[in-house]
């Protein structure tokens, strides 16, 4: 059974679901449920992230400005203008997967340090519009977001809702959706990858070459997967923004842009659980370390470095890696 | 008749370094072509430029006629092109089949729809062409490291497994540069039947291989080149009483 079950394609998805609704059954406060939404709408952006960055060996460092760009698209079509939060998330990630398009055809000809120029350009440039554009975004000082609603029904962390005749507060409503929805993500990144779409991406990291002499566009699926890695972002950004009821320029700041690399880099690249693992670490340490409020961009660098130095695989793949070396040799022993 | 792959006057200059110097040739469909030559003569230079990884300095490659000029070597693909390199190209973040199903990847029309919700399209034409990948690989003779890493195997067997991917594209023409590189006898005897039995199913071969015994045996025709110019071109049985080549090969 346990065998069966290492085989199966969606064993991690099915791991993570388990810890997504077990977790409430060990935390009860709103300031908990509210930290775990937040790292399921960032781990959402990471799964994507992943799959360019991860998958297809191709760098991004101004992720957040597409994330940005999906939460302000959304804040701004809901309160200004009373589009319900679906259609403004979903428009803005069309709008999103557009602008990601046209930028992305002609910068992921560069390669390396060339790229990460680039894309770091392509962030700056998302953030400073939006601190710029003070009439639509509010500037600085950011705006207020409505609360996110499904055509009239609200979803709000100060609602009660039930839930199969359980009363459940806001803040775990919120949890469960949010939980749900990163469920969702994973499940389409790991059939994207599962997938000749998916395999053709992976030629492009492994050997550019090998991928083009088979006929594999190569810079078509690396436009493809940055597209799809910014729609990640953006759909995840809309909701971050519905969900905090509140969002300044610094959700498309650089400094948010190097947090989403060093978790994908942390958790392990090309490991849609590694990434999320990643992510939960990097959330969760702020908390942990509070005092070091100031020193955050040093610490996430610095765990930056150490794990290209000392782990290039990343949390996850090393940890499998080093538990089946044991195993093996355990079982040379025994023979 | 046209040929299948011509080559008119080809040039490739590196700075002052000429490496492929005004070689013309060409190659009926269903032959057994190979290019000899001594190190640094250029042949991996001409193969890069008939699969259009290099732009030539002068004159040009026709591939059924119709020049590659404006094609990238994925258009080419599709036209039924198809190669190893002498530096392997194995993509080693997947497994052996994963590798020999890229092969399979202008086969496969997949849309981001029918792969995102997983559709029975998809997997329908996923079981087809693992199985097909399969069969490539039990007639290269890897067909024991089906979902083995390709960082994990040996050296001959991913020289083997890059000619199965390069198979699983269907292609009219395969260009193999020093497949036997590297391999023992028992291996190279192994590809000698190999490229017999690729020929066989009427696909046609360009070879680049400094084992002669291999070439002279397998080969309807040779290209000999030597600091990037033809040396001589013709049978096995022109190629090996050819006073130039003799020279050359033995200590000219
Ligand atoms: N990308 C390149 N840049 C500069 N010089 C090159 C390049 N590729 C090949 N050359 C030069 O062109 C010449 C021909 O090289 P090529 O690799 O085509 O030879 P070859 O016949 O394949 O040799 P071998 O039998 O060793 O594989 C050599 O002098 C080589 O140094
Ligand atoms: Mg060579």
């Amino acid at each position: 059974m346990i065998a069966r079950l290492s085989q199966f394609r969606l064993k991690g998805l099915v791991f993570l679901a388990i810890v997504v609704f077990a977790l409430p059954l060990f935390i009860s406060n709103p300031f908990h449920y509210g930290l775990a939404t937040q790292i399921a709408l960032i781990a959402g952006a990471v799964v994507g992230l992943n799959l360019l960055v991860g998958f297809a060996g191709q760098i991004s460092l101004g992720h957040a400005g597409f994330f940005g760009l999906g939460a302000y698209f959304s804040a701004i079509m809901t309160s200004n203008y009373g589009w319900s939060a679906i259609p403004a998330l979903f428009v803005g990630a069309v709008g999103v997967a557009i602008i990601a398009w046209v930028v992305g055809r002609p910068i992921l000809r560069l390669k390396g340090h060339y790229l990460s120029m680039a894309t770091l350009a392509v962030g700056f440039i998302i953030a400073i519009i939006l601190n710029n554009e003070r009439e639509l975004t509010g500037g600085p000082d950011g705006m207020p977001v409505p609360s996110f609603d499904v055509f009239g029904w609200e979803l709000s962390v100060f609602g009660q809702y039930s839930l199969f005749g359980m009363e459940i507060s806001g803040d775990l409503a919120w949890y469960l959706f949010a939980g749900m929805v990163l469920l969702v993500a994973v499940w389409l990144a790991q059939n994207l990858i599962d997938s000749p779409i998916g395999r053709a991406l992976r030629s492009v990291h492994g050997s550019e070459v090998a991928a083009s002499v088979v006929g594999v566009n190569t810079a078509k699926y690396k436009s493809l997967v940055f597209v799809i890695s910014a729609v990640y972002a953006s759909v995840m950004g809309a909701l971050y923004g519905h969900f905090h009821g509140f969002i300044t320029p610094s959700v498309a700041s650089f400094d948010f842009s190097i947090l989403l690399i060093t978790m994908v880099v942390l958790g392990g690249m090309g490991s849609t659980i590694g990434v999320i693992i990643g992510a939960v670490v990097l959330e969760l340490l702020p908390q942990l370390l509070a005092d070091f409020q100031e020193m955050e961009m040093v610490l996430f660098g610095l765990i930056l470095m150490l794990t290209m130095i000392f782990m290039p695989k990343g949390l996850l793949p090393t940890a499998a890696n080093l538990l089946a070396k044991r195993r093996s040799k355990s079982a040379g022993g025994d023979a | 008749m046209s040929a299948l792959v011509e080559v008119n006057n080809l040039s490739k200059a590196f700075g002052g370094v000429h490496a492929v110097e005004d070689v013309s040739f060409s190659v009926e469909a269903g032959q057994v072509y190979s290019v000899i030559g001594p190190n640094g003569a250029g042949k991996t230079t001409l193969f890069n430029l008939i699969t259009g990884l290099y732009t030539p300095t002068s004159g040009e490659v026709k591939l059924n006629g119709e020049s590659i000029a404006k094609l990238q070597p994925n258009q080419l693909a599709e036209r039924g092109m198809c190669r190893t390199f002498q530096q392997m190209q194995i993509c080693m973040n997947m497994t052996a089949i994963e590798n020999v199903m890229l092969g399979r990847h202008l086969t496969l029309k997949s849309n981001l729809l029918t792969t995102l919700f997983r559709l029975p399209a998809l997997t329908r034409d996923e079981k087809a062409a693992r199985e097909k990948s399969a069969e490539l690989m039990e007639f290269v003779g890897c067909g024991e490291y089906l979902d083995t890493e390709a960082s994990a195997m040996s050296y001959g067997a991913l020289k083997r497994l890059e000619i199965a991917r390069a198979l699983a594209a269907e292609p009219k023409v395969v260009l193999l540069d020093e497949p036997a590189a590297g391999l023992n006898a028992v291996e190279t005897a192994a590809l000698e039947e190999l490229i017999r039995k690729i020929a066989e199913q009427g696909i046609t071969v360009m070879l680049v291989e400094h084992d002669m015994k291999l070439v002279m045996g397998i080969s309807d025709r040779l290209l000999v080149l030597n600091y990037g110019r033809v040396l001589a071109e013709g049978t096995p049985e022109q190629i090996r009483t050819n006073p130039d080549v003799i020279a050359a090969y033995l200590g000219g």
